[in-house]
């Protein structure tokens, strides 16, 4: 949510730097377009976006994005629309873990807004603020569709549920000791057959 | 009561796989409709069910399904709207996550019925664990004839595709669903045309929500008479009912149509009452979208009836003193929380997740949300009070989409059944949120 | 030929007429307001809400009354249909409605804006605005971006109608500009640093509704109802050539498309008409544009305009049928 009434967007910058995904992806995201009859290509804009986040640096940077739009044959503005509408999507870089925890009403009652709190004091840092070692940025997010086992969290898709102060601290501990190691859920690119 | 119809094989181990789901009698019912009834038949059966959306509306299936064109000669399409974003509401999840084979049942029901070959499952991104379930859950039905060309060597042929979100409750809305299956942003269309006639890809559509879906199987298993004959009055069949709240066993359970809201909320069989003995204060029963009801209201009719969980019962009294058993999101409070607290945090939800294309829901969202904000923290006026009920109505009824509605009923309702907490807010920070919480935020 | 019913005016249109087509057809008060809906535009209409009618009967089938008022411009009319706007004390509070909810935001810096004059938000709000404000929260505020140096954007006037990027897209090639993010921070802007540059971008400004979008080239130069509107037109490959200059005596300050009474460009022209032809022997001057919109610039007589009466043609007025 924005501070105030300013607007807090801002311009993004083309680097050119080149991208791509591996032979392996590529094969994959081919085969996700044919889900899609033939000239709505575009459709596989969704899916292909979460797997470029998740594969090209856990953001969506606009080299990413404008070589999605190749890989679509879409016009690149098309891409920028539908990243900034969507949650899910990151326009910055994020650290290795995102907290996104639920604050809405039913996470709320059952202390969602304390969890939060609480994270923020622990980690010393605010919302949408990153660790200074890139290890976790702090997200609040809308409704997971979790209630029954509220407070609930994601990092990285991944969801934590019943969270308690202590829980959480818990969770953020087991995260640290696993650096350097890869998480164990499945990546988007695999969830497809 | 306690009867399961969609649940029935929840607690068996291992019946997220085939081999289990079918060793328990799964994919019988859709033996039964291809091999032994016609297309027509099938879409009978459902008709004559009485079934009704279970995603909110409440609109009758058989009925939507009816208004597919079928003279033109695009493909149909079926999508399943698994974008289950409503706060208070995790029932699909749970559905999905358990018993995936039983969606893929009704699916294959439903695109037969259809004449459907393509069937895509719109699953809200955030659940991307299930999208992996599902997708293995299709590639085993496959394997074994039950997708893909001529299913059980009929004539009938089917594919289903998974396709996720990315973070948009708005994508809940049948033509935002669309578009954002188009791989565009999750602006509600314009209606006329329905999708029925220009859906996905501007061909015939019907979008129909999860349980929807997959109560189409125990339909075909039992017949449409059968299922009609269960709940009470217009609302057949069994419902996932999810609660949540303050209670202590807050789950997913399967209720038939007519139970109680007291033998739900109180019983050991569902809630198992109230947490740590609190009283109960309020409930929202269908979904945060709906009208919030106080304890009285929820468990008699403002008549004195007990109040059920039926579509009617639920919303006897109107606005006045009745809800709506929307998606089946119970959320439950007691006499700690916060009304004036809560109202604002699902107002800044739908702040957040409006679309922003039509005024109204863009900019009154976001003006109902500063101004109870302001209440919350102490900075309300008396006059506040009534400027939301009429922001309210200026957005209600109003808008291309009924998330200005959404938006609008829990805010009304909260005002005219808990005023006098709102009143005792001006000038006064909230007492009874006990986190001791500064948002740092310009009022 | 469809029979419908206007307040209480009967009129005969084609099958698949919008209700606004067919109020616009008749002319007069009963023609809804339009901040969104575009004639020229595919897909435009729909969003703005301030074109909202009651349908008082379906049709001579089905004479039920639809549920919600309806927005005029993307409704199809029905045979025996019944349609209630200025007759509909609903429809007038409804539009009240959707006038503070384009305004609670929206700067109110008409003293400083290139549009003033020739402005539908203002036209609107002087219809149906309110005299006073109800809120007290702090309207919101967006970063500049800078488009180019043909074109200023001034998001903070934004009323998010969609009409740029329409034209953008069905006028241009790769269109450059978007409608990013959602919600009440739903945002025009080119995501990148670049100037929108293109043959045909300088239509944009045309279709902008409000100030918005306005021309860098005539930027704080005159207030519109100073200037003489006159139709000229010149040899162009690009276009028609057939533009409104804005004059002061023999100065062209500015040229638009030639816009009708309901503000909409008869035909979309080209940035080197627009921009570059400031000089008046670059154009053969036909004579002066009667400006049929009810606003400062035609008429300078708003002590004329009632509450509720704005936006339509001066000439021809059809009174609503009491």
């Amino acid at each position: 949510m924005e501070k105030g009434s300013k607007v807090n967007h801002h311009l993004f910058v083309r680097e050119n730097k080149a991208v791509s995904f591996s032979d392996e992806t590529l094969a994959k995201i081919r085969s996700l377009i044919r889900r899609y009859p033939e000239g709505r290509q575009k459709s596989a804009l969704l899916p292909v976006l979460h797997i470029a986040q998740e594969e090209l640096g856990g953001y969506l940077s606009v080299d990413t994005m404008d070589y999605v739009a190749s890989l679509l044959g879409i016009n690149p503005m098309e891409v920028y629309e539908v990243a900034t509408f969507y949650s899910m999507f990151y326009l910055e870089k994020m650290g290795k873990y995102v907290l996104e925890v639920c604050h809405t009403g039913p996470c709320a009652i059952c202390g969602g807004e304390e969890v939060l709190k609480h994270i923020k004091d622990y980690l010393h840092i605010e919302t949408g603020e990153t660790t200074p070692d890139g290890m976790f940025t702090l997200k609040e997010v809308e409704c997971l569709g979790a209630c029954g086992n509220g407070p609930v969290m994601q990092v990285n898709t991944e969801f934590y549920e019943h969270m308690t102060e202590k829980q959480v601290e818990k969770v953020i501990e087991e995260l640290r000791q696993k650096q350097g190691e890869e998480g164990t859920s499945k990546g988007w690119a695999e969830q497809f057959s | 009561m306690g009867r399961a119809i969609l649940l029935d094989k929840v607690n068996i181990p291992g019946i997220r796989a085939f081999e289990v789901y079918r060793a328990h009698g799964g994919y019988k019912p859709v033996d039964k409709g291809l091999r032994e009834m016609t297309a027509a038949q099938v879409q009978q059966e459902v008709i004559k069910s009485g079934l009704r959306g279970r995603g909110g509306a409440g609109f009758p299936t058989g009925l939507k399904w009816s208004f597919l064109d079928r003279k033109s000669d695009k493909p149909r399409y079926l999508v399943c709207n698994a974008d289950e974003s409503e706060p208070g509401t995790f029932k699909d999840r749970y559905l999905m996550e358990k018993l995936p084979h039983l969606l893929i049942e009704g699916l294959i029901l439903s695109s037969y019925a259809l004449g459907v070959k393509t069937c895509y499952i719109y699953i809200r991104g955030e659940f991307k664990y299930l999208v992996g379930i599902l997708e293995t859950a299709i590639r085993e039905a496959k394997k074994n004839n039950y997708l893909g060309e001529r299913i059980l060597g009929t004539d009938f042929s089917l594919e289903i595709y998974v396709h996720p979100g990315a973070g948009a409750y708005i994508c809940g809305e049948e033509t935002a669903l669309l578009e954002s299956l188009e791989g565009k942003r999750g602006n509600p269309r314009i209606k006329p045309p329905f999708p029925a006639y220009k859906g996905v890809y501007d061909c015939p559509t019907v979008v129909n929500n999860v349980e929807t879906l997959a109560t189409v199987a125990p339909i075909i298993s039992m017949g449409g008479e059968t299922y009609a004959g269960i709940g009470t009055g217009k609302s057949t069949g069994t419902k996932l009912i999810s609660a949540c709240g303050n209670i202590n066993k807050p789950g997913v359970y399967e209720i038939e149509m007519g139970l109680p809201t007291e033998d739900f909320i109180y019983s050991e069989e569902y809630c198992g009452g109230m947490k740590n003995d609190r009283m109960l204060k309020a409930v929202i029963p269908g979904g945060s979208s709906v009208p919030i009801l106080p304890a009285d209201l929820i468990l008699n009719t403002a008549k004195g009836q007990p109040r059920l969980i039926t579509y009617e019962s639920l919303s006897e009294g109107e606005f006045e003193s009745g809800s709506m058993l929307g998606s089946g999101g119970f959320i439950v409070f007691d006499e700690d929380a916060c009304i004036v607290r809560n109202t604002w945090n699902l107002t800044r939800f739908y702040r957040h997740e409006s679309c922003g294309q039509c005024s109204p829901c863009r900019e009154g969202t976001g003006w109902m949300e500063k101004i109870l904000y302001r209440i919350e923290h102490g900075q309300g006026r008396m006059s506040d009070i009534d400027l939301l009920v009429r922001i309210a109505k200026n957005i209600e009824g109003n808008t291309i989409c009924p998330l200005g509605d959404a938006a609008a009923w829990p805010v009304a309702s909260a005002i005219r059944h808990f005023r006098g907490e709102f009143e005792a807010h001006i000038n006064v920070p909230c007492t009874m949120y006990n986190g001791q919480m500064k948002e740092e935020r310009a009022l | 030929m469809f029979k419908i019913t206007i307040d209480n005016i009967l009129i005969e249109v084609e099958e698949g007429t919008t209700i606004l087509q067919a109020a616009r057809m008749i002319g007069g008060k009963v023609v809804p307001p339009a901040m969104c809906y575009y004639t020229g535009l595919k897909g435009s209409g729909g969003k703005c809400r301030s074109c909202l009618v009651k349908v008082a009967k379906g049709s001579a089938k089905d004479p039920r009354p639809m549920p919600k008022l309806v927005a005029s411009c993307s409704t199809p009319v029905q045979d025996g249909m019944v349609v209630e706007n200025t007759t509909s004390a609903e429809v007038q509070e409804a539009r009240k409605g959707v006038v503070e909810f384009l305004l609670i935001n929206h700067p109110l810096d008409c003293p400083v804006c290139d549009q003033a004059g020739e402005c539908d938000l203002q036209d609107l709000s002087y219809g149906f605005g309110m005299e006073e404000t109800n809120t007290r929260e702090p309207r919101r505020e967006y970063p500049v971006v800078d488009i180019g140096p043909l074109i200023k954007l001034h998001m903070n006037r934004c009323i998010h109608c969609y009409r740029c990027v329409l034209a953008a897209e069905q006028l241009t090639k790769k269109r450059a500009h978007g409608m990013l993010y959602r919600g009440d921070t739903m945002e025009i802007s080119t995501f990148i640093q670049t100037a929108i540059d293109n043959d045909f971008s300088g239509n944009m400004i045309d279709v902008c509704p409000v100030g918005a979008l306005t021309d860098k080239t005539f930027r704080f130069k005159s207030r519109v109802w100073f200037l003489n509107p006159m139709n000229a037109h010149r040899e162009c490959s690009k276009c028609s050539g057939k533009v409104t200059a804005w004059m002061f005596g023999n100065e062209i300050y500015r040229i638009t498309g030639r816009k009708d009474q309901f503000g909409e460009v008869e035909e979309f022209i080209c940035n080197e008409c627009r921009f570059e032809k400031k000089d008046i022997n670059d154009w053969v001057i036909d004579g002066p544009r009667k400006i049929k919109r009810q606003s400062v610039i035609s008429s300078n007589h708003y002590e004329e305009l009632k509450k509720g009466s704005i936006i339509h043609p001066i000439e021809g007025t059809t009174e609503p049928q009491e």
